[in-house]
């Protein structure tokens, strides 16, 4: 056999390079991190030419919703202070507040208010005050197929009558939700469960405890399946965030919501039902504590800036008046949230609610 | 038995030359018809990768340049945007999990084979470790947030890119046990016993025979088991890895981003121009990939060679 016509001085000899060879190859493994390293270094020494003064590290979690907006502070405000170093994560609000509440991070990114049963409670226990900041508006869009030619316009009621779990394995054509609609099959495309605009559209259109709505339906947490679905589909109706349409007008119809048409006016008023404000959450202690988080959030918020950042990320920006009051709550160092229990502004309108907030 | 069939050969005699020789041509035929067959199962595979990339390349051509390499993504100037510190951030991640794995997954192969007695206790852990194999990614991420993440900070720094890696080795350790069990097992005995017979010691026979001949065997699952590790999205997603950060990764306890979770994030935006960025960054980890594979192939072959 094979390893037999070696003889031992054959093997031995083998083992020998063998074992200079792992050696080798070990220290390649080293060196390529040792390289990698300097490659790094490189990298954060090119942009260091600027000679800002503020250092520090600022970690960011939260809505991958809201992160472009945060993500276009951080490289705008990079190109200034080269020095510090800010991560932005996207894991989610959710996770984002549980790290927040746990004094992982300085800034926490929402695309909705801070749950005011589950959350605000662990950040007492630890201790974590936070200033809750407006930044911008979203909305849902609620989209059909270019080749529908029957509908122009839904009502909260009919898209209820579609989305609610009742209608699961039921409401499967057109013409059961409005009788002038044709007698054709109904295929809806959604965002996945685990999605902060899934919460948001059953909270607002079901409105039952639980928040859910049908499950046969096509599900995807990203957005852009939908976009392709529906315009592939001449069956469907769906839903998304407001800016997806905008980069998709060509191949999507929109539908009008109890006769608005969301448009960057309705949003930024409210007047549009499906509209939400995005959030940031700055702990007060880093504040205080963190070199870099003041100057950041300063920048974030200025007037000169804000909405840049809001448009780069195609959301709506916010109001002048409201964010006037946005900033006056930061300046103010007000903490805590504006929000009931129920996820509404205290007073009504989120203006009254900072105003009041005072 | 043997007597059975020459008698039965005798009784035919000249008809059963013909008959098989009628079968032949069928044989060949199958024979024909088997590689043709084995050959369309090899060109599906490569079909497909070639209509991924030719695709990819050219939705992501517009975007592939020498400075996409170079620059940090930006959400202001999405057509200057880049790849660099998603690039970095991944090459750590490559490296620290296979510092940390290889040796680990070497380890535990070694003794699960040479040391471990046939035991009921080893034999749970022998079957525990198939089964990791196949855990789904994200469990692996949810594991690492509770141990690296929270218990561990103080060592590991939270979502350091230490932390990622970890995870990572974790993911990949059962498929590198695994391999060089197999690659050990396929050492015949009288290795074993000839380095015995002249006197060395377990350690050495290990050291010096099992460990360089079960190595190119090995490497090819390290090999599988790393491409995988730095491809995956889910697990470092949960364990913190940043989707922009300002500066790129230069130690093991600094923030990192990385290349499946840049795509990811580039691929889930409304602009067009992200679209075309995540093409250029699936060429890019491509190329990541095929280099650090190279790498592992040539590695092994030298070890073949020698053997």
């Amino acid at each position: 056999m094979a390893w037999n016509r070696d003889g031992e001085k054959g093997v031995y000899v083998l083992s020998r390079i063998a074992r200079s060879r792992l050696l080798t190859a070990m220290s390649v493994l080293a060196l390529s991190l040792v390289l990698a390293a300097c490659g790094g270094s490189a990298g954060g020494g090119e942009g260091g030419g600027g000679g800002g003064q503020i250092s520090g590290t600022i970690n960011i979690e939260g809505s991958s919703t809201v992160q472009p907006i945060t993500q276009a502070a951080a490289e705008l405000f990079r190109e200034e202070n080269p020095e510090a170093r800010i991560e932005v994560g996207g894991a989610g609000t959710s996770d984002g507040f549980e790290a927040f509440c746990q004094g992982d991070t300085q800034i926490s990114d929402a695309s909705r208010p801070i749950d005011v049963a589950e959350e605000v409670p662990v950040c007492e226990e630890n201790g974590v005050e936070f200033i809750e900041i407006p930044v911008a508006y979203d909305g849902i869009s609620i989209v059909v197929n270019k080749q529908n030619d029957w509908a122009t316009d839904v009502t909260s009621e009919e898209l209820k009558t579609m989305w609610e779990p009742a209608a699961e394995g039921k409401i499967t054509s057109w013409s059961q939700v409005r009788s002038d609609w044709p007698d054709r099959e109904l295929s809806l495309y959604g965002p996945g469960t685990e999605s902060g605009t899934y919460e948001f559209f059953n909270e607002f259109i079901v409105g039952n405890e639980e928040e859910v709505n049908r499950s046969d339906y096509e599900a995807s947490e990203d957005d852009n399946v939908l976009v392709q679905g529906v315009s592939g589909d001449e069956n469907a109706l769906g839903y998304f965030g407001y800016s997806y349409y905008v980069s998709n007008r060509d191949t999507l119809k929109l539908l009008s919501l109890d006769g608005v048409k969301p448009t960057e006016e309705t949003i930024r008023s409210g007047e549009y039902l499906l509209s939400r404000p995005l959030f940031i959450y700055v702990s007060t202690d880093a504040l205080k504590n963190n070199k870099a988080v003041k100057p950041f959030v300063d920048f974030y918020l200025s007037e000169q800036n804000l909405d840049r950042l809001v448009q780069a990320a195609k959301y709506v920006t916010l109001p002048s008046s409201l964010s006037q009051e946005s900033r006056a709550q930061y300046e103010d160092r007000t903490t805590g949230t504006v929000f009931t229990e129920a996820g509404e502004p205290k007073g009504g309108d989120l203006e009254t609610a900072l105003k009041q907030s005072k | 038995m043997a007597q059975g069939s020459t008698k039965v050969e005798r009784q035919t005699g000249g008809a059963g030359g013909p008959d098989f020789k009628a079968s032949m041509a069928t044989r060949y035929g199958l024979d024909r018809a088997f590689t043709v067959l084995v050959t369309v199962a090899s060109l599906v595979g490569i079909a497909v990768l070639a209509v991924l990339l030719v695709d990819v390349i050219r939705d992501g051509s517009t975007m592939l340049s020498l400075e996409f390499l170079a620059s940090f993504p930006s959400q202001i100037f999405p057509e200057n945007g880049g790849i660099y510190p998603a690039l970095i951030g991944s090459v750590w991640l490559l490296g620290l999990t296979a510092l940390i794995s290889v040796p680990l997954g070497l380890g535990a192969a070694v003794y699960l084979e040479e040391y471990a007695e046939d035991k009921r206790i080893n034999r749970i852990i022998e079957i525990n470790i198939s089964n990791l194999a196949g855990v789904p990614s994200v469990i692996y991420g949810l594991l690492g947030l509770g141990i690296f993440v929270q218990l561990l900070a103080p060592v590991t720094g939270g979502g350091s890119v230490l932390t990622g890696a970890l995870t990572l080795s974790l993911l990949i350790l059962p498929v590198i046990i695994v391999a060089t069990r197999e690659a050990l097992r396929a050492i015949p005995g009288a290795i074993r016993e000839g380095g015995y017979a002249l006197g060395a010691t377990k350690w050495e026979v290990i050291w010096s025979h099992l460990l360089p001949m079960a190595l190119p065997g090995a490497l090819t699952g390290i090999i599988l088991a790393l491409s995988r590790a730095i491809g995956e999205a889910a697990p470092i997603l949960v364990v913190g890895v940043s989707l922009y950060q300002t500066y790129a990764t230069a130690g093991p306890f600094d923030g990192y981003m990385a290349l499946p979770t840049q795509i990811y994030d580039w691929i889930s935006r409304p602009q067009q121009i992200f679209q075309d960025s995540a093409a250029a960054g699936i060429v890019v980890a491509m190329a990541v990939l095929l280099l650090a594979n190279s790498f592992a192939i040539w590695l092994r072959n030298r070890y073949q060679q020698r053997s």
